[in-house]
This record gives C-alpha cells, sequence and structure tokens, in this order.
C-alpha cells in the first residue's frame, strides 16, 4: 500500500469548512427533525472516523476493531442514563433486570450514578482498553495484516461478550436511552434531539482541531516515520511502541465520543456496534473521503452515511452494492479518496481526458517545480 | 581490551538456522577512530552492523560499547546510547521535508511527551542549519525528501547520522551510486568527522576506502581476516585470494 502525504491547500480546507459551518447551522432550520436526528447521528460517526484516520492514514495502523471503542462509550453513556432514570423500577435499579431475577446491581453499574464520571468513562474506558490491547501488540512487533486480523478477533471476542450477558447489560437487547430521562427531558425528545445535534457539531469540530494539533510538528512527523519506515524509526533512539500505543488509545478515545453520541441519538446501543462489517464500514468511509487529510474522514463518514438513508428509503437493498462498488471504484481509481483526487488535480486531468480542457503546455516536471515553489 | 576502546566486539557468532553469519569475529575500535571494513559479499558485513544495532542477537559472544553490553538491548536503546546507522540504500523519510527529517534525528530526548508539548530549541534549529549546509541542501529545506537525488538522499541521510550525535557511526555504503565528485566529497567528510567521532565505513568501492586513509578490516565468511593499512592489506596473501584477486574488484 502506497501512502503519500497529502497537505490539503489553504484554501480548499477553508471551503470545505464554509459549506461544513453553513449546512451546520441551516440544518436544524431547513431539516425536519426527523432527518436532523440522522444527520446528527452521522456527524457523530465523524469523530469516530478521525480516529481511524489518525491510526489507519498518518500512523498505517489499520484497525478492524474500532467498534469495540466505538461501542465501550455507548455503552458508558447507556448505563448512565439508565441509572439515573430508574427510580421508579423494582429495586431502583434499571427495568431489564427484573426480567433475569437480578436484584443487585452488578457492581461495576455503581459509579456510572455519578455524571462526572459517566462523563470521563465515556472516553477514559475505550482509551484506556485501546491502550493495553495496542500496547500487547505494538510490544510484541505485531503489524500490518497480522495486526488488522488481530484487531478484528478482538472485536468478536468482545461482541460474543456483551451479547450472552444478558443479567450484565441486556445481552442482545442492548440498553435503550431513548425513554430516558436526562435534565429532567426525555432524552429521545425532540428539543434534546436538536442538543444533541449542536452537542456533536461543536464536538467534531473540536475533535478536528484536537487531531490537527497532533498530527502538526514532529509528533505527526514521527507517526508517518512509523507508517513509511519504522526500524529507521527505531534505529534514530525513538520507541514506537510508545508512539503507537498513544495514538491508539486517542483513537479509541475518540471513538468513545462518538459511540456515546451515536447512541443517544439513536436511542439504542446493542452488540450490533460491534459487528465485523460496521467496523470496516468505519474505514471505507475514510479510504473514500481521503487517508491521511483528516477532513476527508469527516466528509466519507457523513456523506456515505446519509446517502445510504437516502438510497435505502428508494431503493431498499441497493445499498450493499453501492457501497461495494464505491470502495472498488476508490480502491482502483482514486487510491487516495475523493480529497485526495481532488487536490492532486484530479478534476483536471479527468476535463482532458473528455478533451473539455487544455492540456498543460509545459513539462510536467517544471508544473511540479512551480507548485512546490507556491506551498512554501 | 583496554579502557580507550570504544567498541569490542568479542567471539561473536551469528548462527541463522545453522549458518554462520559471523563466526567467532573479534573487532576493537579506539575512541575517534575511522576504520573501514570490506569483504566480499556475504562476508558478514550487514550482519556485523546488525550486532551492533541490536536488529539481530548474536548466538555467541559480547558486545561492550562504552564499558556496556548492548547484547540484548532495544534498538532504540542502543541508539539513545550513541550508536548511529546509516543503511544502505539511503533510508530518509520520504514523505517528510528535509527540515522535518533532520529535526527528527536532532530532537532531544526522543519522548512522546517532549514532542508533542515543546516547540523545538534554537540549539538544534541552529544544528539544522549548520547540518544542511555541510550536506549542501540548504536549498532544499521545504522539500520533500523523497523528491532528492539520489545523490543528495545519501548526503541527507549523512546529516541525519551526524545530527543524532552518536559517538560512534556506523556506515553501510555511503557512496553506492554517487557520483566521482560527490565520493570525494563523501570521503573528506567522513574524514572531517574522525576524530572527534568514531567512525566504521563499510564499502565495497576500493577507490573510495583507500581516499579515507585509514585502518581496514577485511572480513571473510563471518570472521576478520586481516586489519591493517590499505598498504598492508593489499600485500596479504589470504586476503588477494579472497577479495582483492577477484576479477570484479
Amino acid at each position: 500500500m502506497e501512502f503519500k502525504n497529502l497537505k490539503l491547500s489553504k484554501k480548499t480546507t477553508f471551503i470545505i469548512w464554509v459549506a461544513i459551518i453553513a449546512l451546520v447551522i441551516a440544518a436544524p432550520t431547513i431539516l425536519p427533525v426527523f432527518r436532523l436526528n440522522l444527520l446528527g447521528r452521522y456527524l457523530s460517526l465523524a469523530i469516530v472516523a478521525l480516529g481511524v484516520d489518525l491510526i489507519w492514514g498518518f500512523t498505517g495502523l489499520l484497525s478492524l476493531g474500532q467498534g469495540i471503542f466505538f461501542a465501550l462509550g455507548g455503552y458508558c453513556a447507556a448505563m448512565y442514563l439508565q441509572i439515573t432514570s430508574s427510580s421508579e423500577f423494582p429495586n431502583n435499579i434499571p427495568e431489564f433486570f427484573g426480567l433475569y431475577g437480578v436484584d443487585n446491581l452488578p457492581f461495576f453499574w455503581e459509579p456510572f450514578r455519578s455524571p462526572i464520571f459517566s462523563l470521563f468513562a465515556i472516553w477514559v474506558i475505550p482509551a484506556l482498553v485501546a491502550g493495553m490491547i495496542g500496547f500487547l501488540v505494538f510490544r510484541n512487533r505485531i503489524k500490518g495484516v497480522y495486526f488488522s486480523i488481530l484487531t478484528q478477533a478482538a472485536l468478536l471476542v468482545f461482541f460474543n461478550f456483551f451479547n450472552g450477558q444478558q443479567k450484565l447489560i441486556n445481552g442482545t437487547n442492548g440498553l435503550k436511552t431513548d425513554v430516558t430521562q436526562l435534565f429532567g427531558q426525555m432524552v429521545g425528545s425532540e428539543s434534546m434531539q436538536r442538543m444533541f445535534f449542536w452537542v456533536t457539531a461543536l464536538l467534531v469540530i473540536a475533535a478536528w482541531f484536537f487531531a490537527k494539533w497532533v498530527v502538526k510538528g514532529r509528533f505527526g512527523n514521527i507517526l508517518i516515520g512509523i507508517r513509511d519506515d519504522e526500524p529507521r524509526v527505531r534505529f534514530t533512539g525513538y520507541n514506537p511502541v510508545i508512539f503507537k500505543t498513544i495514538i491508539f488509545s486517542i483513537a479509541g478515545g475518540l471513538a468513545g465520543i462518538s459511540g456515546a453520541l451515536y447512541t443517544v441519538q439513536s436511542g439504542i446501543v446493542s452488540p450490533q456496534f460491534m459487528t465485523v462489517p460496521f467496523s470496516i464500514e468505519m474505514v471505507i468511509w475514510v479510504a473514500v473521503g481521503g487517508r491521511g487529510t483528516l477532513l476527508g474522514a469527516i466528509l466519507g463518514a457523513v456523506f456515505i452515511n446519509y446517502a445510504k438513508s437516502l438510497v435505502s428509503e428508494a431503493l431498499p437493498a441497493s445499498w450493499m452494492f453501492i457501497q461495494g462498488g464505491l470502495f472498488i471504484l476508490v480502491v482502483t481509481a482514486l487510491p487516495e479518496g475523493v480529497l485526495g483526487w481532488i487536490q492532486g488535480d484530479g478534476p483536471r486531468n479527468l476535463l482532458q481526458r473528455f478533451g473539455l480542457k487544455r492540456k498543460i503546455e509545459t513539462y510536467p516536471s517544471l508544473e511540479v517545480n512551480n507548485k512546490e515553489g507556491n506551498n512554501e | 581490551m583496554n579502557n580507550k576502546d570504544l567498541l569490542n566486539l568479542i567471539d561473536i557468532t551469528v548462527s541463522f538456522e545453522g549458518f554462520l553469519a559471523l563466526n567467532k569475529l573479534n573487532l576493537n575500535l579506539k575512541k575517534g577512530e575511522l576504520r573501514a571494513v570490506i569483504g566480499p559479499n556475504g562476508a558478514g558485513k550487514t550482519t556485523f552492523l546488525d550486532v551492533i544495532t541490536g536488529k539481530v542477537k548474536p548466538t555467541k559472544g559480547e558486545v561492550i560499547f562504552k564499558g556496556k553490553s548492548l547484547v540484548g538491548r532495544k534498538e532504540h536503546k542502543i541508539a539513545r546510547l550513541g550508536v548511529g546507522r546509516k543503511f544502505q540504500s539511503p533510508r530518509i523519510f520520504e514523505n517528510l521535508t528535509v527540515k522535518e527529517n533532520l529535526e527528527i534525528s536532532v530532537t532531544t530526548p526522543k519522548s512522546p511527551l517532549n514532542l508533542i508539548n515543546k516547540s523545538i530549541k534554537d540549539e538544534q534549529l541552529n544544528e539544522i542549519d549548520r547540518l544542511m549546509k555541510i550536506v549542501n541542501l540548504a536549498q532544499k529545506v521545504d522539500s520533500k525528501a523523497g523528491s532528492l537525488s539520489h545523490g543528495q538522499k545519501q548526503w541527507l541521510e549523512i546529516a541525519m547520522l551526524v545530527g543524532q550525535k552518536p559517538d560512534l557511526m556506523l556506515v553501510d555504503e555511503p557512496v553506492a551510486g554517487l557520483t566521482d565528485e560527490e565520493t570525494d566529497l563523501t570521503a573528506d567528510l567522513l574524514k572531517s568527522l574522525s576524530g572527534e567521532n568514531t567512525v566504521v565505513v563499510i564499502d565495497h568501492d576500493m577507490e573510495f576506502i583507500r581516499r579515507l586513509d585509514s585502518n581496514v578490516s577485511v572480513l571473510n565468511q563471518g570472521t576478520v581476516l586481516c586489519e591493517g593499512t590499505m598498504e598492508t592489506i593489499q600485500k596479504d596473501k589470504k586476503v588477494i585470494d579472497v577479495y582483492l584477486g577477484r576479477p570484479e574488484d
């Protein structure tokens, strides 16, 4: 797999951000609440995609198990909501426990009575789990395809565990959040959903700034160094294990935040968040948007998912074909993703091919040199 | 072994599933020495570097560097102790600019916290400027390292090696693919580095080795065949048989 380093020009980034912010501001007024809620969900997926871009696009770690951390964040949020809304149920514990004859709250639910603990748990727990898994894997120098397989195996372990634990976390049914209460309102109510949309939009922007800060400067350069030539980084005196653990942990934390936001907007968290296809889709969003661009991850996550819901409404069952086709298109024709293609003069080349635009008259090499000169 | 020695390799044996890449190799390096290592293909030159830098663990034997054993230490720890390595084909970070490459090498401490929290120190920036002037890359500061010519890449990697400020520099085939003029400049550069640094140069190019004007160790079949100045080894019969007498070099 060839990685090129894409630096989006300031102009492109600016245009895209103006479009995103205009969309976010306009959306609550022009979209019905059902659509707004969908958009909010997809925006929350952009945060997990940013994490995937950090570990894959920048550091070269293709994780197929981000669903673990996404679901953990979702469960943390749902456990808090369930337990604070359980006063009218027998034993003051969430209703589902009654179905399985559980009278006492399992010990690990206790800390989720605290809103502050829960607010931290949403990102700290997934980050810690990611850090632990990452450290063990990276210390043993497992990389490439083996790393991907291992993360997928871990995903399946988590999926099966959560699926089977009815008495602890309601197993395959998951935890519902839409009928729970937050700030004296139903989480599923329209006003709450509108608020979640704003929170999500702000957090996407915050996550982007955070990711940008992580990859800029020398820390980001080491990540790119690890991606392109890990032994060389090692012989220069850096310990790649620590760097990879940190970035994997950051991606885990972002996935947790994303999962929590997704949960409160879709009304339920269940082991379905940890299915294999869903984690692979996260990678596809980033691949289509453009690896190593950060902005591409956000656009990929939002547009692909929005397209998915529109297409599925119009032509049920056709989405899988479209998604598959999209992935094949990106792998064969747009290896740098859509943003990478735009940045790499893709549109002009396409127009030239159809004779709609004149060819460049200078030598290609001169053109390249000019471009570099302009970037300085 | 005496305490003026920077590096001692004692009876190093490396066995790859029975094949002896190194066989009871002994080699001592004094502080400030410039040493050339030559040998035919498969003599174990690169394995010899792999053992010192921790990439390969010797089956038997000891590596003593500044009085400490290096055997069993991780690569990055050995690098931090002061062993720097330049690879055979230029290994630079092609997606980063020349300056970013050098930043990676001069940065200390090499911890994530330092990298993410603090900006680069002024003296390190000055060091980068100095290095770029030495290797004639000052005009390419912000170019992607991948866009450099082969010779420039070799030099950038040498600059990165120097920037690490290692006590021991291991340089593997620094002039492969360079023009004659570049080769001469590289020889002068390496000579100027020794004295303050200890430099080991591995190469095939006899003219280049001659220009280094240093002690030469000849490796053959994983062991040191002969050591001495270029003149001595050229007269050594064993060396002529295995290496110099060959038609291709």
